[in-house]
């Protein structure tokens, strides 16, 4: 657990962060505080990160795990450098994002859930992310990409491809 | 019938910023505010007959004053700003474009209920929203207008903004107020209500986001002024968020009272159904609404037309009307599959269900599990009365509402479209010949 450990900008960011609540109360940023975790540690959350994070909060593990499984955001497995999470719900199926995922699936050579051999790309589907008037869309990291054509997918993907570097997350 | 009120300098370049929000009257609403007495502005918030943009439509002024005033304890206004309702996206057009239109209605808000402190909880995907609301507020502490003793008025204030981390329950009001404490967004039993237990057991409103900007033009223009826009009990505008099979997509600000077909068809809004195709169905207020087939949606019952507004909408009941509810309107043309949009939402519920009551946890997996075997073509009669079945033994029986919101859109889909369900199972090899969805340009074979 030695090395785990954020930065001393985040550590500044953390403070700043727990100083919103009254006191006595900093659990309440929890949530925040596995946003900038993930976003240090390789874009999930092992459980070596999550009992640091509860240290810095001074609560106990078992209060961080239990949160961590419940927000969809949060991984609890390793991901893709890139992380592409394509919204299936019903405004996003009406114009295409059946026809996104099966793109991507066949470019990339895995299904969704799953990860490239490489380590390069994880897909995932995820439900509405506000963005149903430009329908279809997609996140990659915490980036929107709309009005998807297959054309937009395919840049996009050779973008990453070649970029080689984690997507931006937060 | 356009009447922009929220949305009104929406296009004007560096409206974002404090200086250009300024120069076009921004922060005014708040300068006259905090010349009333905070208990002044609640009246005028109940005269402009305001109700809850966040899709149940509560009247505010009514649940402001509510709020619980013990001595010594502080009380909080939180901002719902989780918007994850399919269908709607009308609160981060709001936040992108005019971020300080919401802080300066936070710090309204926030006077006439006497919150030292109040919080925006942002859904987690809407990352670089939050971004641009903390730009808005550090200009407005660096301008006097957040922070210790506002613009000489004694009145002190802190608004932070909060992130979600994915997971649409916590729109839910109680769900949120535990997800903010740092806990899993599992509703809470009420009573108690927010307004006497909410955030740290201490008494809190919370309000959606366009709920609370609407506050800044309430202030300003008088409450009775307001309550003079839209129709009836509809009162004011709204901000619709309109998608689907459409020729334009978008946010658009309506005065309440708009006929439902002016809105699909006039180029001032919808611009009518893309590829010249006729209409088939709407979603008109989220996911969680019954949806409605066109003769339905464009005339009630009775042969009146439907107007966008609270009561018309909702005419008929759910026999044969639906609801305004956040406003997230779907639009579906004649090439749709209902059952196959219905199966979206249903995974959607299934997804999001917090898995406290059994009847919702178990409810939406089977719902999301027989149109699943519907769809594959594996579909029996009996399944159709099944499905109706679960989902009457959910309503009325869950510790919040997403259970019902899980029901209502099944229940409406099997009144209004039973030929179409009887038809997948009846010919599963016609499942082919139902054009699922809009196919992309450019895409030659689908599987
Ligand atoms: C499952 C569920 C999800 C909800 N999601 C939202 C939401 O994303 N945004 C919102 O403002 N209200 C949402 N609500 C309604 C809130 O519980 C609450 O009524 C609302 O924030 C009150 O604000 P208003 O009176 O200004 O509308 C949701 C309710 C339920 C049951
Ligand atoms: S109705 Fe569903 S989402 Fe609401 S508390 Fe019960 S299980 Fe959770
Ligand atoms: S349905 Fe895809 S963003 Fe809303």
């Amino acid at each position: 657990m030695n090395d785990i450990k954020f930065s001393d900008e985040t550590l500044a960011l953390v403070q700043k962060t727990i100083r919103r609540y009254p006191e006595g109360r900093q659990k309440s940023a929890l949530l925040p505080l596995l946003h900038l975790a993930q976003a240090e540690f390789d874009g999930w959350l092992s459980a070596p990160v999550m009992d640091y994070v509860a240290s810095l909060l001074d609560i106990q593990p078992i209060e961080v795990y239990e949160v961590a499984s419940f927000y969809s955001m949060f991984n609890l497995k390793p991901v893709g450098k890139c992380l592409i999470e394509v919204c299936h719900t019903s405004s996003c199926w009406l114009l295409g994002a059946e026809d996104i995922v099966r793109h991507l699936e066949q470019k990339l050579g895995i299904k969704k859930g799953q990860t490239t051999p490489d380590g390069k790309f994880t897909i995932k589907t995820v439900e509405c992310l506000g963005s149903c008037g430009t329908a279809p869309m997609m996140m990659i990291g915490a980036q929107y990409h709309e009005n998807l054509t297959l054309e937009k997918v395919d840049a996009l993907v050779g973008e990453w491809d070649g970029k080689g570097e984690r997507s931006r997350y937060c | 019938m356009s009447r922009k009120i929220l949305l009104k300098n929406d296009h004007i370049p560096g409206i974002n910023t404090l200086e250009v929000y300024r120069k076009h009257g921004g922060y005014e609403g708040l300068k006259k505010a905090l010349g009333m007495a905070p208990d002044a502005i609640v009246e005028e918030v109940k005269k402009s007959g305001l109700r809850g943009r966040g899709g149940a439509g509560f009247p505010t002024g009514m649940k402001w004053s509510f709020l619980a005033k013990p001595e010594g304890v502080p009380r909080y206004l939180v901002c719902n700003a989780d918007e994850s309702e399919p269908g709607t996206f009308k609160d981060r057009y709001l936040m992108e474009r005019i971020p300080h239109l919401l802080v300066e209605g936070m710090i309204v808000s926030s006077f006439a209920l006497g919150a030292n402190t109040s919080y925006i909880y942002i859904r987690g995907e809407y990352f670089y929203v939050l971004r641009i609301l903390e730009k808005a507020i550090d200009e407005a502490y660096a301008a006097g207008l957040l922070g210790k003793n506002i613009l000489g008025s004694g009145f002190s204030h802190d608004c932070y903004v909060q992130i979600g981390a994915g997971a649409y329950i916590c729109g839910e009001e109680t769900a949120l107020l535990e997800s903010l404490e740092g806990k899993r967004g599992n509703p809470r039993l009420k009573p108690p209500f927010p307004a006497v237990k909410g955030l740290w057991d201490c008494p809190t409103v919370v309000n959606n986001v366009e709920t609370i900007a609407a506050v800044v033009p309430i202030i300003e223009m008088g409450g009775d002024a307001y309550a003079g826009i839209g129709i009836g009990k509809s009162t004011g505008t709204k901000l619709i968020s309109a998608s689907g099979h459409i020729n334009k997509p978008g946010v658009y600000e309506i005065e309440l009272g708009v006929p439902v077909e002016e809105f699909i068809y006039s180029d001032e809004y919808c611009g009518g159904i893309r590829n010249g195709k006729d209409l088939k169905a709407v979603v008109a207020g989220g996911s969680s609404v019954p949806i409605l087939p066109k003769h339905l949606i464009l005339k009630t019952a009775a042969g009146e037309p439907r107007l966008m507004s609270y009561e018309s909408l909702g005419d008929g009941g759910f026999a044969t009307g639906t609801m305004l509810g956040s406003g997230g309107f779907i639009v579906m043309d004649e090439d749709t599959s209902i059952v196959k949009n219905l199966y979206t939402f249903a995974r959607f519920y299934h997804h999001e269900s917090c898995g406290q009551c059994s009847p919702c946890r178990e409810g939406t997996g089977w719902m999301e599990r027989i149109l699943k075997k519907i769809l594959d073509g594996n579909g029996t009669l009996a399944d159709i009365d099944l499905l109706w079945d679960i989902q009457s033994k959910i309503e009325g029986k869950t510790i919040c509402p997403l259970g019902e919101a899980a029901a209502w859109p099944v229940a409406a889909a099997i009144r209004h479209f039973r030929h179409e369900f009887e038809e997948y199972v009846a010919r599963p090899e016609g499942i082919r010949e139902v054009r699922h969805y809009y196919r992309l340009k450019g895409l030659e074979s689908v599987g």
